[in-house]
């Protein structure tokens, strides 16, 4: 009979944990939408999502949030244009070309750029890459999106990078031996079998590395100039949903219309990447079937 | 023995690293034949086959000593060109490797690769002509867009057969091809061997000696890298003259 106790409480326990985790994020949602709805009762809707203008302390204040939405979409859009094609490429060169210890290493190496805290890499961003910018493109400053684009798509790097090479490491053998032994050459084998056959899960390592973009925070506040208003070129300082919330959450009065409109910015961008992550989920499944 | 020698196999000796896996292999495969290759397992026979359109170059620290004639050209030289080589001499692997594409993706593959695309009704014949010399043909032609991995092992064994015709080859490589089937499968497969070596060379490795006897005309028994003995199959079978080829064809180890 003990052991049959033991049982139930584990058994319970697991299953709390499990529960709990959907809770938090059901939560979440609430508390988000909860103070942002406490916006829409003072400010219109439809004002706030298709509004051009973002000046919360003007008199009246208008939340307008087309800026941030397109500043967020322009500078994630760069980055991925840039970090998909070298992602997927060193995925390729690591799962099938590079030979053994050369492999591991350069794993490691991602595992590293992986864990560079964001802060670093705004560091560094103001410091070289934004007056590298500014120099090349002869700008007025180097504040500006595409600065934080090309810091964005070399933080995304490391997560298209190793859930693209497992997607290829784990295309079964037995596909690329009948590819050789209908006289294909690597090349070709590779490229009309094994990255097919991997799709899925690149497509799935493009949606979590486009995810952990657009969450990004502190580099594309250090980087990108701030300035809310729409962007017409990445050459121009430009503003994220994130960098809004994190640079205006501090001078907010507590309670105030402003306040709210920070969350429901939140809202949106926990929207976003719920239907990312949601659409890399679908992917992967499909992979493993 | 009177016949005509396709592959003509002479002091071969094959090297993982340091371990000597086949040992000074002297052998004449004979054209629009069957030959199986037996032999317990680790005896050498899937790596003597795998050298013959030298898929052992994928794996690393391989070193092949010896020469394989095929229509007098040694194809272990390097300056061979593996990819005409392949093209050549097919392989059929053990268990069924379709790729996860449609059936008509499937069996245009090779040509895709050798740019050999011809005008569609043409290419279409040539598709036709394949799955029907398979069998295939009727069970398949109003299903060519569908995904070869929803097909039966058997079906989709066949169709890794028909894709390998499709590149006319001289030689076709069988390694184990039946051993992911069931015996009726199995049985099917090997009447299909019979009528295959008509056109083509065939050399199949199998574990089951059953299959070697019914199947196969010449049979070559390896054990630990040698070979030990090749002859037509009833004689192997019946009279072998090595006493180590009558312990293993009656059961007594392997």
């Amino acid at each position: 009979m003990n052991r049959k106790w033991t049982e139930t409480v584990i058994e319970a326990a697991i299953r709390l944990s499990g529960f709990l985790l959907i809770a938090f994020v059901f939560l979440i949602f609430l508390f988000l939408l909860k103070d942002s709805l406490s916006l829409f009762r003072v400010y219109p809707f439809f004002d706030f999502i298709a509004g051009t203008k973002w000046l919360p302390i003007s008199e009246p204040p208008s939340f307008g949030i087309v800026p941030l939405v397109m500043g967020s979409f322009m500078v994630t859009a760069g980055a991925i244009a840039i970090c998909v094609p070298i992602g997927v490429a060193a995925a390729l060169y690591i799962a099938e070309i590079a030979p053994g210890f050369l492999k591991t290493i350069l794993k490691s190496l991602i595992e590293v750029l992986a864990s560079i805290p964001s802060v670093v890499l705004g560091f560094i961003g103001i410091v070289w890459l934004g007056p590298f910018v500014k120099n090349l493109f002869h700008l007025r400053t180097g504040m500006c999106g595409l600065t934080g684009v090309f810091l964005l798509a070399f933080m995304a790097l490391p997560t298209i990078i190793t859930i693209s090479e497992d997607a290829l490491a784990s295309v079964p053998r037995m596909y690329k031996e009948a590819a050789y032994g209908l006289g294909a050459t690597k090349w070709q084998a590779l490229w009309r079998i094994v990255l097919p056959a991997a799709s899925s899960g690149i497509m799935a390592a493009i949606m979590l590395g486009i995810g952990r973009v657009i969450g990004e925070t502190m580099v594309v506040m250090m980087v990108t100039g701030n300035a809310p208003v729409i962007p017409t070129s990445l050459l121009q300082p430009l503003r994220t949903l994130t960098a809004t919330i994190a640079g205006e959450m501090g001078e907010a009065v507590s309670g105030s219309d402003h306040y709210y409109a920070l969350f429901a910015v939140g809202l949106v961008l926990f929207i976003i990447t719920f239907i990312l992550n949601f659409t890399a989920e679908r992917f992967l499944r499909r992979t493993r079937r | 023995m009177e016949f005509t020698t396709k592959i003509s196999i002479d002091d071969l000796n094959l090297f993982y690293g340091d371990f000597h896996a086949l040992k000074s292999i002297q052998l004449h495969i004979p054209q629009n034949n069957v030959t199986a290759l037996i032999g317990p397992s680790g005896c050498g026979k899937s790596t003597l086959l795998r050298t013959i359109n030298r898929m052992n170059d994928l794996i690393e620290n391989v070193r092949t000593e010896g020469r394989i004639l095929i229509d007098g050209q040694n194809i272990l030289d390097p300056s061979m060109d593996v990819v005409t080589l392949r093209q050549k001499v097919g392989m059929v692997f053990q268990r069924p490797n379709v790729f996860d594409q449609s059936i008509l993706d499937n069996l245009l593959f090779g040509m895709r690769i050798h740019r050999q695309m011809r005008s569609r009704s043409q290419t279409m014949d040539l598709v036709h002509k394949s799955l029907e010399d398979v069998g295939l043909w009727d069970v398949l032609k109003d299903k060519l867009r569908k995904n070869a991995r929803t097909l039966s092992l058997e079906q989709q064994q066949r169709l890794c057969i028909a894709r390998v015709i499709l590149l006319t080859p001289a030689i076709i490589l069988f390694d184990e091809p039946c051993s992911a089937l069931d015996p009726i499968a199995t049985m099917r497969i090997e009447e299909l061997l019979k009528v295959l070596r008509e056109q083509y060379t065939l050399v199949i490795v199998t574990h089951n000696m059953q299959q070697a006897a019914r199947a196969s005309d010449y049979t070559g028994f390896l054990y630990l890298g040698e070979l030990i003995e090749f002859g037509p199959t009833a004689h192997i079978f019946t009279n072998p003259r090595q006493k180590m080829t009558d312990n293993y064809i009656s059961g007594n180890f392997g």
